[in-house]
């Protein structure tokens, strides 16, 4: 079967051997009420409370959030404003640990008897996409049409990050047990488990663990940048198309990331919602790549640190990978659920930008077939008619055309302000 | 610690610059240059050297006029001028060579904005300006290895240009390895096949516009009764396909374009040669298709994955 388009990258893997360490317990977390994609939460203490781990510190009565807990044991120092990586501001609690990490009464593990109450479950977790979307995990789990295939993505198509294969080395049971649990409580009848063909030993161990099981798929994706993107994995290990305003749902599929199920098994069996997360640590800054279980709320800054970062010498700080990660203006910032990477980077492609050549490689790489250099012409001069024929709405800003353009131009960053143009219906 | 730097992802590097695709350009023309030398003589480092450093110049001046950032570094103008002079002959006196860079570079490159943004050739057009401004000293053609007997240099007609019933045609071989006349680089298909190859490998061009217009000249050849593999080996058409046929800025992006655009030239080219009083025409079609292209652009638009068809007259 054909497939999307895509771009060979450098992986970057420095990782992928590294197994997971536990950061010691921060003196400080800094914990914020919108780590997911949606409304953000209300808080639940107030300065001076003592919290304990797994504590809920916030919620919101809207259904698109997702309630976040306390990582420590300690007390409540602060209450901020926060401004996240995009830009938005949110309330932030500011705990200082005790740590002596003393469990909260909340946390038991959820009873679950049908669909409902395991819905209920997931929200109260916390989940939400661990890959880096954040969308709510309970939101997801719940779509208004029926589903007949669920893919776990474990593409981890972005440079350096190796956190999901940790996790798919270190916990393959959670990950097994987890996508049996959402197949038998939302009537899925197959599973597909998506790794990028440059993970051998993660798809050799799945295989094997799923050879009686003929419910779950393992399926090889080619390791061509982006495979993680919804509609690149749904089409690449489905041949499904999600179309102009559709979501995968409509074309019977859930994507998940694989940590995310992971996480959801554990959830189910010991109640322990979302409280701390692996990531990467990399980048041609740091001394000690490695991988990290922290609390959530770490600041960025310790974790550098304690990966040998020479500070002195850090240009740009990434949340995320290097392809859609974005560069923070403060390393205090915090871990947050969605953190699967810190990347930080002393030297890093700053060449001034030239003028078009028409060489036609960001249009040779587009996964979804868009023409940047065309939108970027049409951006220019504000018409909004052809940007619309462009069909511009669709980039999912995976930046491989700015990526390839041999004059450096930002067309990915283009077409976002080009999108924005077009007013919604 | 250093103020961090915020910009918009993504933050990793490609290490495919303007500059390294114009140098492999240049690289792919070492061959057919070094042949050139080979075949006639010093005068060809000459006048490649005058068209190179002209076409640099012009371009450092119009930037510099036009008050605009100096551009020289990016390569291009050392193609257009290497380039423009493999579409010379070898006895063309360099005040010409001269005007032909300053019609590449200064007409139809920089007014049009510089690099990307003309809609022809440089090189072709200045070819084809200095044909129609200089028509004798622009085809009097010499044998190869003239310089060995400079006293009885005699004028040598290309290949295209004698009489199909001629005595003296060239062999299939001869034509190969360029022991014919013509302009400096366009004699020797082998070079210039070995920079195409190079190109190709490089993924610096596509191969559908060269295959194209090579195919499509080859069939109408033969169709027509003229001998294909002579029409293809002969004259300016691997020079042509590999080198102008797959210029970024004045040919379609896709690569439905690009066949396109080959096919174009090949029936042009085989239309002037065929039916023409000028023997050779691979200038001619491809800056005419040069001005189609736009039109193809528009034609072959990609269809974006999972676009919905634009609803017309929408209320």
């Amino acid at each position: 079967m054909k497939k999307l388009k895509g771009i060979k990258l450098k992986h970057r893997k420095n990782t992928q051997n590294s197994a997971t360490v536990d950061f010691p317990l921060p003196e400080k977390v800094i914990i914020p009420m919108s780590m997911h994609m949606g409304v953000p939460c209300s808080l639940l203490v107030k300065p001076k409370d003592t919290v304990k781990v797994g504590q809920k510190i916030g919620d919101c009565d809207a259904p698109f959030s997702a309630p976040v807990h306390s990582s420590v044991s300690g007390t409540v120092t602060a209450v901020t404003d926060y401004r996240n990586a995009m830009g938005n501001v949110c309330k932030a609690v500011e705990i200082t640990t005790d740590g002596k990490q003393e469990i909260s009464e909340e946390v038991k593990p959820p009873v679950i008897t049908d669909k409902e109450s395991f819905l209920k479950a997931v929200r109260e977790s916390g989940a939400c996409g661990l890959g880096g979307a954040g969308f709510p995990t309970h939101i997801k789990l719940n779509p208004k049409t029926p589903i007949d295939v669920i893919i776990i993505n474990a593409a981890e198509c972005e440079p350096y990050i190796t956190a999901d294969y940790r996790e798919m080395m270190e916990c393959p049971n959670d990950i097994i047990g987890g996508i049996n649990y959402i197949k038998n409580m939302l009537n899925i009848p197959r599973a597909i488990l998506a790794i990028e063909s440059n993970k051998p030993e993660a798809i050799k161990n799945f295989t094997r663990m799923a050879e009686n099981d003929d419910t779950i798929d393992i399926f090889t994706l080619p390791s061509k940048y982006p495979q993680g993107a919804e509609k690149v994995i749904i089409y690449n290990s489905t041949g499904r198309t999600v179309m102009e305003g559709q979501l995968p749902s409509d074309v019977g599929v859930i994507v998940i990331n694989v940590s995310t199920v992971a996480f959801l098994y554990r959830y189910m069996t010991t109640g322990m919602p979302l409280v701390t997360r692996r990531l990467t640590v990399d980048g041609n800054a740091v001394g000690e790549p490695k991988n990290i279980r922290t609390v959530i709320g770490t600041p960025f800054i310790k974790l550098l640190e304690y990966c040998k970062t020479d500070m002195e010498s850090v240009k740009k700080i990434i949340a995320g990978g290097p392809m859609m990660g974005m560069s923070i203006p403060d390393p205090n910032m915090p871990v947050v659920k969605t953190s699967n990477a810190l990347l930080a980077l002393k030297s890093y492609d700053d060449s001034r930008t030239a003028s078009c050549i028409r060489c036609g490689r960001c249009v040779a790489v587009c996964p979804l077939g868009l023409m940047p250099a065309e939108i970027e012409r049409a951006y220019k001069i504000k018409n909004i008619e052809e940007l619309r024929e462009l069909k511009v709405t669709l980039c999912m800003n995976c930046g491989s055309c700015t990526f390839v353009c041999p004059a450096n131009r930002k067309l990915a960053e283009t077409n976002q302000l080009a999108k924005a143009l077009i007013p919604r219906k | 610690m250093n103020k961090l730097i915020v910009s918009p992802s993504p933050h990793d590097e490609n290490y495919i610059k303007t500059s390294v695709i114009m140098l492999n350009v240049v690289i792919a023309l070492v061959p057919a240059f070094v042949m050139s030398v080979y075949y006639f003589g010093w005068r060809s480092i000459m006048l490649t050297a005058v068209c190179i450093i002209s076409c640099v110049l012009f371009e450092f001046i119009c930037r510099k006029l036009m008050k605009r950032d100096n551009t020289i570094g990016d390569l291009s103008a050392v193609v257009t001028g290497l380039i423009l002079a493999m579409n010379l002959p070898v006895t063309l006196p360099p005040w010409i060579a001269v005007i032909g860079s300053f019609i590449a570079i200064a007409i139809v490159k920089q007014l049009f904005g510089g690099i990307g943004q003309n809609f022809a050739n440089p090189a072709i057009t200045a070819r084809i300006v200095l044909m129609v401004s200089f028509p004798s000293a622009m085809t009097h053609w010499v044998y190869p290895f003239w310089y060995r007997n400079p006293t009885d240099a005699v004028s040598g007609a290309t290949p295209l240009a004698l009489p199909e019933t001629a005595v003296d045609v060239y062999s299939y071989l001869d034509l190969f390895l360029g022991k014919s006349g013509g302009c400096l680089g366009e004699t020797c298909a082998a070079a210039l096949l070995a920079g195409g190859i190079y190109l190709i490998i490089k993924k610096i061009i596509n191969p559908a516009a060269p295959l194209a217009f090579i195919g499509t000249l080859g069939l109408l050849s033969a169709v027509s009764g003229a001998d294909p593999l002579y029409q293809i080996l002969a004259g300016g058409v691997f020079l042509g396909a590999f080198f102008m046929a797959t210029d970024y800025a004045t040919t379609p992006i896709s690569t439905k374009g690009k066949v396109i655009f080959g096919i174009g030239c090949g029936i042009i080219t085989f239309v002037i040669r065929h039916f023409g009083s000028y023997p050779e025409g691979v200038s001619f079609s491809i800056l005419l298709m040069n001005i189609l292209t736009p039109y193809i652009e528009q034609l072959t638009r990609n269809k974006v994955f999972g676009a919905k068809e634009a609803v017309k007259n929408e209320k």
